[in-house]
């Protein structure tokens, strides 16, 4: 790998011009429950807030202004285009211990009547609203204030698909939970909303991957919400893929808070969208509590991958470890921002970061951003960032070894990504990475 | 046998002139040391020949098997049998050496037998843990990352198992004694005289005459300003190493001025 500093280049000046409106709202029950009232306030906040455009700053690198608002219809029951066998296969070794598809209107859960009765909850959000409204409770909008950002109160608002997960008090789930969201219709509008409470001393693997046909030429839209909170000593394992067609605009907000001694280890995945724009935040709200951030993206053709990453260290002892990885092919863009904040009062924590990027074509750019904000002493926090390409020397070391100069490269991108691999504790899902990576390789071979 | 055949060679690098015609043929079965001062164009003649993108053939060939190499890209004439040995072997991070290998092994049958599916695991694993064996490498080489963070001496014994495994024609080592201690010059050494044999010619690019302890040459060259200037026996080296390289320098100097 040739590395080279990271420059920050500003293109011609982007148009700064925001979108206009969708042509849809909430259908709000005035029935005065806790949900209710938490779209109605959530809607009052989208309405209140702008579209964000170039000159806020997390979007300077992320340009809007073309999203074709008004197109966009909500999701209905037309979904035609069924969902690939490969993504129902079991991407975490086992046997699944729970299943969820929302895929448009259609919902089908399953979870072990074991897990059912230790008092785990893993179901559609519209159910676990209706049925464990208590646990609701305890999460919705208490990691994520909707008036924090746009996209985020237009999902809590408009929200109709989404996964809750509980797991009580001292329970481990050993056999991995996955749910699957799938949109397929053309000009869809998609809103989903995730909730994950892990209750004390508890433990869990949960795989979530948002997905849409690739072939589809009509633009699409999602906008999402997480929130989850990892309890006291809890564990939890999180892996959130996104494979959405290039034709989809993609909004995430996601936190995960810790309490004491609590451990998240956070995957991502990405290879999909037209555009994401994607804040994930981790909240180490809890003494000793841990967050490990590992993400794997692969962008080609116009793709544009924007991740905005936030380790917060407010409390003592607390670590962070955060490593994204990437690629990009033709015309692709890809941005990450990331952020260590450590409050005065999160002294002997430890934060790290770091950002890798691999641009494959002349035409694609990665632009990576470093930060940190420390308010105290005594602490530890190291990052980098890096922009490089492929070293000819290391491609001449292995064609010389009789690789094709096409293999020769796809291998030094697969040993660029296998840190990244390392991270992830699940050999399906470093599989579809790997298939994700010869695919695009291929796909560089052939054209 | 088949022999490299190497005629009227001109290679120039950024538009500066490294080679003026050099002559040298190796048949398979034979070792060839090349010797000569810094500078003179040894380390160009082995990346020209293995087709390094930097350097421009402006005059010559390197015919081997009915094939000019300059007709072929660096897989094809690895394919052929040609095989160089760097002085600086890069690192592949994240490419573990037994999965380059197998990889590249795979790419030799493949190029062999378009129709080959590749070398089954247990095979290739038990080939690799003999000449791992054989090179006295510790078994976890195989799982650790191509050249990342190896000692000189870890490098250059790994260039010599590649060869091992690819089982080349014709081998190019590029001063392959650079950077080594005594006990790892005696180690590299052995791997490339246990490689020797009728099938193997070998080309010995050195600097100085110590490797040629080790690895006993039939014939000795001595390169100057890009050409070969002097060929002869084994005992050419100790002559080199007694008296030095004026001597070679005053004489190819005086040949040339008096033509």
């Amino acid at each position: 790998m040739t590395e080279s500093p990271v420059i920050i280049r500003r293109s011609s000046a982007p148009q700064a011009q925001a979108p206009k409106e969708f042509n849809f709202k909430p259908d709000i029950i005035e029935d005065g429950s806790f949900y209710q009232m938490y779209r109605k306030q959530a809607w009052e906040y989208y309405q209140a807030l702008k579209f964000p455009t170039v000159k806020d700053d997390a979007w300077r690198w992320t340009d809007i202004s073309k999203l074709p608002v008004e197109s966009f219809k909500l999701e209905s029951d037309n979904h035609v285009v069924r969902i690939p066998d490969e993504l129902m296969e079991p991407v975490a070794d086992a046997t699944h211990g729970g299943e969820i598809l929302l895929d448009g209107e259609h919902r089908q859960v399953n979870l072990n009547p074991e897990l059912e009765s230790a008092g785990v909850v893993f179901t559609d959000l519209k159910d676990g609203l209706a049925r464990y409204p208590q646990i609701a409770e305890k999460i919705l909008g208490k990691v994520i204030d909707p008036k924090e950002e746009k996209f985020g109160a237009l999902a809590a608002a408009m929200a109709s698909s989404g996964v809750m997960l509980y797991v009580p008090k001292g329970v481990n789930v050993s056999t991995p939970l996955h749910s699957l969201l799938w949109m397929s219709g053309p000009y869809e509008a998609s809103f989903s909303h995730l909730l994950v409470y892990l209750d004390e001393g508890s433990s869990a693997t949960y795989v979530h991957e948002s997905s849409s046909p690739v072939e589809d030429a009509t633009p699409g839209f999602h906008s999402g919400i997480m929130e989850i909170f990892v309890g006291a000593g809890a564990h939890l394992r999180f892996v959130e893929l996104q494979s959405f067609g290039e034709n989809v605009w993609n909004f995430m907000h996601e936190r995960v808070k810790v309490d004491n001694g609590g451990e998240v280890e956070w995957i991502f995945g990405a290879l999909g969208s037209h555009l994401t724009k994607n804040f994930s935040e981790l909240d180490l709200i809890g003494k000793g509590s841990t967050g490990k951030m590992s993400g794997f993206y692969f962008s080609q053709h116009k793709q544009h991958l924007d991740y905005d990453t936030q380790q917060n260290h407010l409390a003592p002892n607390t670590t962070s470890d955060l490593l994204f990885k990437g690629a990009l092919l033709d015309e692709s863009r890809s941005v990450w921002q990331g952020m260590i904040y450590v409050a005065r009062n999160a002294t002997k924590s430890d934060g790290y970061q770091a950002n890798r990027n691999l641009v494959l074509s002349e035409g694609a750019r990665a632009d990576s951003i470093p930060g940190l904000e420390i308010l105290t002493d005594d602490v530890r926090c190291t990052h980098g960032a890096t922009v490089g390409k492929v070293d000819p020397e290391e491609l001449f070391y292995l064609e010389s070894r009789g690789l094709g100069s096409k293999d020769a490269e796809r291998m030094i991108v697969e040993g660029f990504f296998e840190p990244i691999m390392q991270r992830i504790p699940f050999e399906g899902v470093r599989k579809r990475f790997q298939q994700a990576i010869e695919q695009k390789m291929n796909e560089v071979v052939n054209s | 046998m088949a022999e490299l055949q190497i005629k009227d060679l001109c290679v120039s690098i950024e538009g500066k002139q490294i080679l003026n015609g050099v002559n040298l043929t190796v048949p398979q079965g034979e070792v060839h040391a090349i010797m000569g001062p810094n500078g003179t164009g040894k380390s160009t003649l082995a990346y020209t020949l293995m087709g390094h993108p930097a350097y421009t053939v402006t005059g010559g060939e390197a015919r081997y098997k009915g094939k000019n190499l300059f007709d072929l890209n660096p897989a094809e004439r690895s394919h052929l049998g040609i095989f160089l040995a760097f002085q600086y072997p890069v690192a592949i991070p994240g490419v573990t050496v037994a999965n380059f290998l197998r990889t590249a092994v795979n790419a030799h049958r493949k190029a062999a037998n378009p129709e080959d599916k590749g070398i089954p695991i247990p095979e290739f694993r038990k080939i690799l843990k003999e000449k791992m064996e054989m090179l006295k490498m510790d078994q976890n080489f195989a799982g650790r990352y191509l050249n990342d963070g190896f000692s000189g001496g870890e490098k250059k014994r790994t260039e010599v198992l590649q060869m091992a495994m690819l089982k080349p024609e014709i081998a190019i080592l590029d001063e392959t004694d650079s950077g080594l201690d005594i006990d790892a010059l005696k180690v590299v050494s052995e791997g490339v005289n246990m490689l020797r044999g009728s099938d193997l010619g070998v080309i010995v690019i050195t600097h100085y005459q110590r490797l040629l302890n080790y690895i006993k040459p039939d014939v000795v060259h001595i390169m100057m300003d890009g050409k070969i200037v002097e060929s002869g026996g084994p005992d050419l080296a100790l002559h080199l190493e007694e008296h030095g390289y004026e001597w070679v320098r005053e004489k190819y100097e005086n040949g040339v001025s008096s033509l």
